[in-house]
């Protein structure tokens, strides 16, 4: 296996299906932990992949969560169908949440997801269309 | 001597090669294999799980006897506040306590003791600003090894405080030596234990270079003499000291009260910790303490108490009532030793050990993720764990690990006769050419 082949594992993502929510970044974690990734590492993986997976089932109505694991890095792509961001640099701040209320009762939506995110990355890029949807991509090197 | 001491052992002779231990075991160490458990050292956290779960008693736990005892010039008893459950509320606390003298010992001095300080130095390690949150107590030695094997990624949130029998022991050691002028090495000192994770944790200390503990006890193993004793030591005896705050550790949720930590979390029973943990690993839980447990309800439903863990339970708490009655009667306050760092402060670090990892080498660990996946897929997902191994993922690890077969699984193995079968049939009806009738044109 040369360094480009990675292992790709795909998950569908349901808006509103709280039932599997982080599932995919339990099995993604799993994986990593297998093959020896630094535990460090993995815990900035498994919690980037699980705000990323969370905000998919909070705001939009589906979704898919792409990791690929390659041996020096894992790079994590999120894109759903929803509402979209309208104001990226607001959402970037810390606390700022769109969350309805009940979402937040439960708990989540604290406004802190993609500041997280960023917080756990060393590459991270964002997209979204305002009534299309959000692509993130994350990259977190292995050493 | 293998690399890892453990408690937890099998017995050959009484295994059935049932199935219920190796379901129930949270870090998948056990497989059946030529019709006995096989325990996996490098993945056994002595949780004790196994031990509770075979019908056949085929699992036991090694722990020390009394008549090791006499290898010692004088010999301190450190009861486990759960031990007071396995009485009725209505034997004083110092009538049990009393009782081990009975059995030979020329002390008796308090593990609750112990958890009056370390309730303290806990306090006081919340209060620091570097103390990673969620700070999760390091008082469950199966919980602490758990973490190791299992969560390696949470090792900093584990408080580096000492258990507090460790705190208990180092303190009766070094105060009776020089009290007594005994050499450290004639002093025994020994834990009334509910649990075999504790002795582990003596034979192989998590945290301290050597424990101050000689050895370990088991409740079950002298329960028959200490009820005979009980029976005969007068009830105004005086044995005691320590208050409710420190006996409350018996029961889950005790550490938290008695630390009076505000946001925090109480988890028990093994399985449920290792799903919250899974949580706290994903970033999810935003607690400043984390109290979890091995045993359901706490270290009173240890695998070697003897009591039923709710009437243990019921007792306790009766028991902790009137204690905290009588504490106030008597403006009897908590041990106020100052926390002393040397008393209660880890000596080294808690080191990893990841059993996760299927080869040291990350490509090939890579290809048997791989290989492991596919082999999954194929399997039936039944998780039946007739193979011998824990469920099909289980199994589906062991055969890229070169441990197992694809045809280890019954299901396959029918599959495959199956299809043998077919294809022998379908032999059996073919005749060979030269009496084979064909169609001539
Ligand atoms: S003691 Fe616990 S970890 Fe060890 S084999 Fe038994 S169930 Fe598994
Ligand atoms: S909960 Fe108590 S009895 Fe059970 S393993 Fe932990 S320390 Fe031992």
């Amino acid at each position: 296996m040369n360094p480009e082949q990675g292992i790709v594992l795909d998950y569908a993502l349901k808006g509103g299906d709280f039932d599997t929510a982080g599932e995919a970044s339990s099995k993604i974690k799993r994986i990593l932990q297998q093959i020896g990734v630094r535990s460090d590492v993995i815990r900035r993986i498994a919690i980037s992949s699980y705000e990323a997976e969370m905000n998919v089932i909070i705001h939009a109505y589906s979704g898919v969560l792409k990791a690929s694991i390659y041996p020096d890095r894992t790079e994590l792509v999120i894109a759903d169908e929803g509402p979209g961001i309208a104001d990226i640099d607001l959402a970037m701040q810390e606390g700022y949440s769109t969350a309805p209320d009940h979402i937040r009762e439960m708990g989540f939506g604290a406004g802190m997801g993609l500041p997280n995110m960023v917080r756990c990355s060393d590459e991270f890029s964002i997209n979204s269309v305002a009534g299309e949807g959000t692509k993130i991509s994350i990259l977190i090197r292995h050493s | 001597m293998s690399e890892y001491f453990h408690s937890v052992r099998l017995t050959p002779e009484r295994c059935k090669g049932c199935v219920n231990c190796i379901k129930r075991c949270p870090t998948e160490a056990i497989r059946i294999r030529g019709g006995k458990a096989k325990i996996t050292e490098a993945r056994c956290i002595d949780c004790g799980e196994c031990i509770r779960r075979c019908a056949n008693r085929a699992k036991t736990a090694v722990t020390d006897s009394l008549d090791d005892l006499k290898d010692y010039k004088y010999n301190v008893a450190l009861p486990a506040p759960a031990l007071y459950s396995q009485f009725s509320a209505d034997v004083p606390a110092n009538v049990v306590l009393c009782a081990l003298m009975h059995l030979g010992f020329d002390e008796v001095f308090e593990v609750a003791l112990g958890a009056e300080i370390v309730s303290d130095a806990t306090v006081e390690y919340l209060k620091r600003r570097d103390a990673k949150k969620p700070a999760i107590s390091s008082a469950c030695p199966a919980v602490v090894r758990l973490v190791q094997v299992k969560f390696p990624e949470l090792i900093d949130n584990l408080i580096p405080l000492e258990a507090p029998v460790e705190v208990a022991a180092r303190l009766v050691r070094s105060t009776r030596c020089r009290e007594l002028g005994i050499a450290p090495e004639d002093i025994g000192v020994w834990f009334i234990t509910p649990c075999p994770a504790k002795m582990t944790a003596f034979k192989q200390p998590l945290g301290a270079e050597k424990s101050s503990v000689t050895g370990a006890i088991g409740i079950s193993q002298i329960y028959g003499e200490l009820l005979k004793a009980v029976a005969v030591v007068p009830r105004d005896a005086n044995c005691q000291r320590a208050t409710a705050r420190g006996v409350g550790w018996a029961l889950s949720g005790g550490e938290t009260s008695a630390a009076a930590a505000g946001n925090s979390m109480v988890i028990d029973e093994i399985h449920n910790v290792s799903e919250v943990l899974e949580q706290v690993a994903l970033g999810k839980i935003k607690v400043d303490f984390i109290e979890a447990l091995a045993c359901s309800g706490g270290c009173i439903g240890g695998p070697l108490t003897v009591e039923n863990r709710f009437v243990a339970e019921h007792r306790m708490h009766q028991r902790l009532a009137k204690m905290r009655a009588e504490d106030e009667a008597h403006g009897a306050a908590p041990a106020k030793y100052h926390p002393d760092s040397s008393l209660t402060e880890y000596d080294r670090t808690i080191e990893p050990r990841p059993i996760m990892r299927l080869d040291e080498d990350i490509f090939k660990a890579m290809y048997k993720v791989e290989q492991m996946e596919k082999t999954l897929n194929k399997l039936p997902g039944l998780d039946c764990g007739s193979c011998g191994s824990p469920n099909c993922k289980a199994l589906a690890e062991d055969i890229v690990q070169g441990e197992a077969v694809e045809t280890d699984c019954i299901f396959k193995l029918r599959e495959r006769v199956r299809d043998l079968a077919q294809e022998m049939v379908g032999l059996a009806a073919k005749l060979p050419p030269s009496l084979e009738e064909r169609e001539e044109n």
